[in-house]
């Protein structure tokens, strides 16, 4: 049996027609996009094409797309690139503690170089504070960049009050909007934003595909140097196949959104529910209502998270943990202690995203299966006074 | 993720639960990870008669606890005191090197539990030694500067790699490198 699949922000099913695509343009073309002869010409139309779709998901003009590997590289450009096109102006950049670490490791490799880095504080929910932005800016400031939909919690941020501040004292500001892009509907006009990342595989397609929104006048450097590709902005022949799937997934994903949505949040809402009414002694964690559609984050007392996912991967169902000992980490989650919660509740936390292809029948197994796995668990628990 | 016996050992573990008075009982948290762990002894002829666990932790500290209780089972206390960290996790046929660290909680605990039986036996207060207080105590400010003795070598806590003392983070792995270690 296929497995039920509730990590969708690991990385979302390639959907047929966006695999078709893929394995169409694969079987039959080969160009290089920057040659200026009839293989070439093929190859470029294709890019372009790609880049109308997604430029159309989030409403911005085909020009200000920059095609790249993802939602990393996507992230590592915006930031770099606005800090080295400005180094002579200010070395000072304002963000939050929750973001994801693309961003904040980019911000890590920065301080080392001597930028300065204000990270601020968000409230229980993980909301981020506007005035706070507005205090924390100096005439250093170069660069805000503040997240749209957090990926650990799924609290939206108020990135369009922020990037007003940000205009008002001319500074660029980039959201990291890969957990957004897809899932819900993101225009880059109401969010005002210069610079937004997104990745393909949160929205049926391709990892290794993902692209970063530069307004026009933005200040950028390059990440990649090399040719002229993507306007000077991203050096080196585009990854064809993966910016083809991309473009195809984009225009699945705008046109079938409000149906996605309904789907996800209908799930949402019902395993939120059950959670809340089989499960003593649990944190639905983020906000409860400026939140993704698709993502619930539950704190499970007294137990750790890895231990039940791994309980919950021998039942045939996928889900993530924000556990210290999952992936390496060993720390808590630097989501979960920023909205305050004790270090044994953010151990004990799953994180569910869904996509529009899961079913409610799966959210039921889901339901079920988890109980007497969180019972076994407690019956082993130290901290389990039951 | 997991070897066969590392899942065997968590998914069906061995000696769970508590020893209604026990002889000895250690306890054990790991702030930096969050894993705890306690373990109790019955004590019969200066060997291990039974021993039981409960361990709040990710699979590895559940499968270290049960194949650190299982080897100490029947074992003479000045045998099962030289069970090692490194022991366990043999035992188990390798820990994946991010969790290496989880194998440390299991040997402590049985230590502990021997020694407390020790201690009561020779007529010594019993130590308390609280896991939340010593949560407390934490600061895991990343980048922190952390202190050695002057010429001690540092060594990255996730993959035990040598790194420079200043490091904020491993060159190796990339984790942060937490105050003390």
């Amino acid at each position: 049996m296929a497995p039920i699949y509730f990590d969708n922000l690991a990385g979302t099913p390639l959907l047929p027609a966006v695999q078709e695509a893929m394995s169409g343009y694969l079987a039959q073309h080969w160009g290089n996009p920057s040659s200026q002869h009839q293989v070439g010409d093929v190859a470029n139309a294709a890019l372009e094409k790609a880049r109308e779709q997604v430029a159309a998901l989030i409403g911005a003009e085909p020009r200000e797309i920059v095609f790249c590997s993802g939602g990393t590289e996507s992230i590592n450009h915006a930031i770099k690139g606005v800090a080295w096109a400005q180094a002579k102006k200010g070395r000072h950049i304002i963000t939050s503690n929750i973001e994801h670490n693309a961003v904040l490791r980019t911000l890590r490799a920065l301080k080392l170089q001597d930028w300065r880095v204000t990270s601020l504080d968000v409230d229980q929910h993980g909301l981020l504070d506007p005035a706070k932005v507005a205090e924390a800016i100096t005439d250093q400031t170069v660069l805000i960049t503040v997240m749209l939909a957090n990926n650990e919690i799924g609290t939206l941020e108020p990135v369009a009050e922020i990037a007003q501040i940000a205009a008002a004292r001319k500074i660029p500001m980039h959201t990291d909007a890969v957990a957004a892009v897809g899932v819900m509907p993101v225009e880059v006009k109401d969010l005002g934003v210069s610079l937004l990342s997104l990745a393909a595989n949160q929205f049926h397609g391709p990892a290794g595909a993902g692209a970063l929104y530069v307004k026009r006048g933005t200040p950028l450097w390059p990440l990649v140097d090399g040719g002229v590709q993507e306007h000077n902005k991203r050096a080196g022949s585009q990854n064809m196949v993966g910016i083809v799937g991309l473009g195809q997934a984009a225009e699945l994903a705008l046109a079938e959104m409000d149906s996605r949505v309904a789907r996800t949040r209908a799930l949402k809402d019902f395993v939120t529910q059950g959670l809340q009414a089989r499960v003593p002694h649990v944190t639905i964690n983020g906000h409860p209502e400026l939140c993704l559609p698709h993502l619930v984050s539950v704190s499970v007392g007294y137990i750790e998270g890895e231990s039940m996912m791994i309980m919950l991967d021998e039942e045939g169902i996928c889900v993530a943990t924000r556990s210290a000992c999952a992936a390496g980490a060993l720390q808590a989650s630097h989501v979960l202690l920023s909205i305050g919660l004790d270090f044994a509740v953010a151990q004990g936390t799953l994180v569910l995203s869904f996509s529009h292809l899961n079913t409610k029948q799966e959210a039921q197994v889901f339901l079920d299966k988890l109980p007497p796995i969180v019972e076994r668990l407690r019956s082993m628990s130290p901290l389990w006074k039951g | 993720m997991y070897s066969e016996l590392v899942k065997d050992h968590f998914m069906h573990p061995r000696n769970v639960g508590e020893i209604p008075e026990p002889d000895g009982k250690g306890e054990v948290g790991n702030p930096v990870c969050g894993d705890m762990m306690t373990v109790y002894i019955k004590v019969k002829d200066d060997a291990i008669a039974d021993v039981k666990f409960k361990t709040f932790g990710c699979g590895a500290a559940i499968a270290v606890s049960s194949m650190v209780t299982e080897m100490a089972k029947g074992k003479p206390l000045a045998e099962a005191m030289k069970i090692s960290n490194r022991d366990v996790a043999q035992a188990l046929g390798g820990l994946p090197k991010n969790k290496l660290h989880c194998s440390n909680l299991g040997a402590d605990a049985l230590h502990m539990a021997i020694q407390d039986y020790l201690d009561r036996k020779a007529g010594k207060p019993p130590k308390e030694k609280n896991a939340e207080q010593e949560l407390a105590g934490m600061h895991l400010e990343p980048g922190h500067a952390h202190a050695h003795a002057k010429g001690e070598k540092c060594y990255c806590p996730y993959c035990d790699i040598e790194v420079p003392s200043e490091a904020p983070f491993c060159t190796n792995c990339g984790q942060e490198i937490p105050p003390e270690h």
